[in-house]
């Protein structure tokens, strides 16, 4: 288990308060002006060193990302653009750190925007977490006030403002893209990349997007440095992460872990175990719903980073372990999580939004138990069509997680789906159109 | 993408009032010279909020005005994301959550509980209530599942006889208390909590 000093969000369950002076307690705001006279390059290269990966679902390297900035800024201004449209089905880490850790992010915010020159910073927070929202605003409005931030932010000579924009009950508006789209004004559909929005963000200057989780831990591995960082995980998959574990767990939890750590001891210690015991598991979603589920039988020994999960067919995503055990009917699972993804489509490319639809009903219907055994390879065909075929990933977020279930349940599936569209001889139809289903030795 | 009608009765006229035009002239200010369209989401909040949790087509057309936009983009905008409401919707506005991590710590109860209390149908407004509820999706409180949302505050931690308490009160204009109705004030686990020990109760 993770050292207790070396987790970074120390009041990731508000022990200590989440004000100012709290936080300035935790080591918040005491040298920024140290870190950001060290200057820019020294900055990007150590979070580099660091290996920080995003920690938004994709993990991009941090430092790689933000590299991608011109370094200087020309007629356009630069911007920087925080990820709060946590709406990951299994995903509450934002949330905490919004509410508990508002000061670690606004540091961030200003260190980040040093690095890329950006002087105005917005947040998107999506509109459900208002009352969140609000918490931070009013760290904000410290932060303004103690001169931590706005003109000579802390002293480092930079200006930065930063504003709250509240997202609107979209999902897609987390994809980078849309979220700009959202915030000049437009309904939420991504954009094509390229050019990608570090040139070309929003309102057509360069942008860096990053996750609050990323931005918030920026300010810790600059004061304890990038090797720190770097030394907790494994190689490439460094430092520690926020994990929320929810479903059927005795103790769904939030907790910060370090990368690399075994799922196995994420649910045993942490959670309280399976509602059951271990062995009534039946499948985990190990990143968010859009990550293909994994069975008990890989959960074992399954340790939980970016790469381990790849070469396991999944994926870390946002860490938001969901938990399935046998009492629940892993179809209809599935199929709530199809219907999530029909309904949250933004319509722009038509595989995903016509195809989201199919996936649902389709799997409804064998949750149900009313497909033939040949639409079960015809699920798998849909979800390939759509899969690649969209402007931005949301359709492979919606595409994997049915095929995981095709992947891991095809037996389960067909155990249950026994209809047969052949009309027997003996019913009478005339007005049948389709006669030949009626021949059965067609 | 969801399927939004506008309500079949519009009122007339809308404008902003003083409060409501304050806080609009505030948020256009956070947004560079030019950009002001980049409002337009607050001010249908604001709007929403001015005209009983619904938004009708004439506000869009006030803030088409206001942000010297079309009014189509307006439109579409108020269309496209899920939390304007363009018909009215009880001043207590419940939406229970029914994502899969929800579904499987028992969202389905939170429901039954819902249709007893309020209405069969969603999102349906009976003249003698005071609330409607809807499903809506995964509202990003999974660790404390199953939850549901009224107004802005989030209730968590919830089963079918504490939903039922929690209309009960609603149903007599009360508001109940937000947050988790298992005593947790964040996403600790309940019991057995093995991290940052000393600093717990600090």
């Amino acid at each position: 288990m993770l050292k207790d000093q070396d987790r970074i969000f120390q009041n990731l369950y508000n022990d200590l308060g989440s004000d100012l002076t709290s936080a300035q307690k935790r080591g918040d705001w005491v040298n920024t002006k140290e870190i950001t006279d060290k200057g820019r390059d020294w900055i990007i290269n150590e979070i580099k060193d660091s290996q920080l990966r995003g920690r938004g679902g994709a993990g991009f390297p941090t430092g790689l990302k933000w590299s991608f900035a011109p370094k200087e800024v020309g007629s356009r201004p630069h911007y920087l653009v925080i990820n709060g449209d946590e709406s990951e089905p299994g995903t509450c880490k934002d949330r905490d750190i919004l509410r508990f850790e508002p000061h670690k992010l606004i540091e961030g915010c200003l260190i980040t925007s040093y690095a890329i020159q950006a002087h105005v910073c917005y947040i998107y927070i999506r509109g459900e977490y208002f009352v969140d929202g609000q918490k931070l605003q009013a760290a904000i409005d410290e932060a303004y006030e103690k001169k931590l931030i706005g003109k000579n932010a802390s002293g480092t000579g930079w200006d930065l403002d930063i504003y709250i924009h509240y997202g609107a009950g979209a999902y897609i508006c987390g994809e980078e893209t849309a979220l700009l789209e959202s915030i000049e004004g437009n309904k939420g559909q991504p954009r094509l990349k390229p050019p990608f929005p570090a040139l070309i963000g929003l309102y057509g200057c360069p942008t860096i997007i990053n996750n609050v989780e990323t931005i918030a831990v920026v300010p810790t591995i600059l004061r304890r440095g990038g090797k720190w960082f770097a030394s907790l995980g494994r190689e490439k998959n460094t430092g520690t992460k926020i994990f929320c574990i929810s479903g059927n767990v005795n103790n769904p939890c939030n907790v910060e872990e370090e990368m690399n750590i075994p799922l196995k001891e994420l649910i045993e210690v942490h959670a309280g175990g399976v509602i059951g015991g271990w062995d009534n598991l039946q499948a985990v979603i190990p990143g968010g719903s859009s990550m293909p589920l994994i069975p008990k039988e890989k959960c074992e020994t399954l340790t939980m980073d970016f790469d381990s999960l790849v070469a396991e067919k999944s994926g870390l995503g946002t860490a938001g372990v969901v938990v399935i055990n046998k009492d629940q009917d892993i179809i209809k699972c599935m199929a709530r999580i199809a219907r999530f993804y029909k309904h949250e489509s933004c319509g722009q490319c038509t595989p995903c939004r016509e195809g989201s639809g199919w996936m649902w009903r389709m799997l409804e219907r064998m949750a149900r138990g009313e497909a033939s055994k040949d639409e079960i390879e015809m699920l798998g065909d849909v979800t390939k069509q759509i899969e690649g075929h969209t402007i931005c990933a949301f359709g492979e977020g919606s595409s994997w997680p049915v095929q995981g279930l095709l992947r891991h349940f095809k037996d389960e599936i067909k155990k249950r789906n026994n209809f047969d569209p052949i009309v027997k001889e003996t019913q009478n139809i005339p007005y049948l159109v389709d006669q030949h289903l009626l021949d059965k030795n067609a | 993408m969801s399927l939004k009608r506008p309500a079949k009765d519009q009122p007339e006229h809308f404008e902003f009032n003083s409060s409501s035009l304050d806080a609009a002239n505030k948020i256009i200010l956070k947004y560079p010279k030019g950009k002001q369209q980049s409002a337009v989401m607050a001010l249908l909040y604001i709007a929403q909020k001015q005209n009983n949790n619904w938004i009708p087509l004439v506000a869009m057309k006030y803030i088409a005005k206001l942000l010297n936009m079309p009014y189509i983009k307006v439109y579409e905008v108020a269309t496209f994301y899920s939390m304007f409401n363009l018909s009215p919707v009880g001043k207590y506005f419940i939406q229970v959550c029914t994502t899969t991590p929800c579904m499987i710590r028992g969202a389905g109860k939170l429901v039954e509980a819902c249709k007893e209390k309020i209405s069969e149908k969603e999102s349906e407004l009976l003249p003698d209530k005071n609330c409607s509820w809807m499903e809506v999706e995964c509202l990003g409180a999974c660790v404390t599942a199953p939850m549901m949302q009224i107004n802005d505050d989030y209730f968590e931690d919830l089963d079918k006889e504490k939903t039922l308490e929690i209309l009960d009160k609603i149903l007599n204009d009360k508001m109940p208390k937000p947050g988790s109705y298992r005593g947790r004030v964040n996403n600790e686990p309940e019991s057995g909590r093995k991290t940052l020990m000393e600093l717990k109760n600090a």
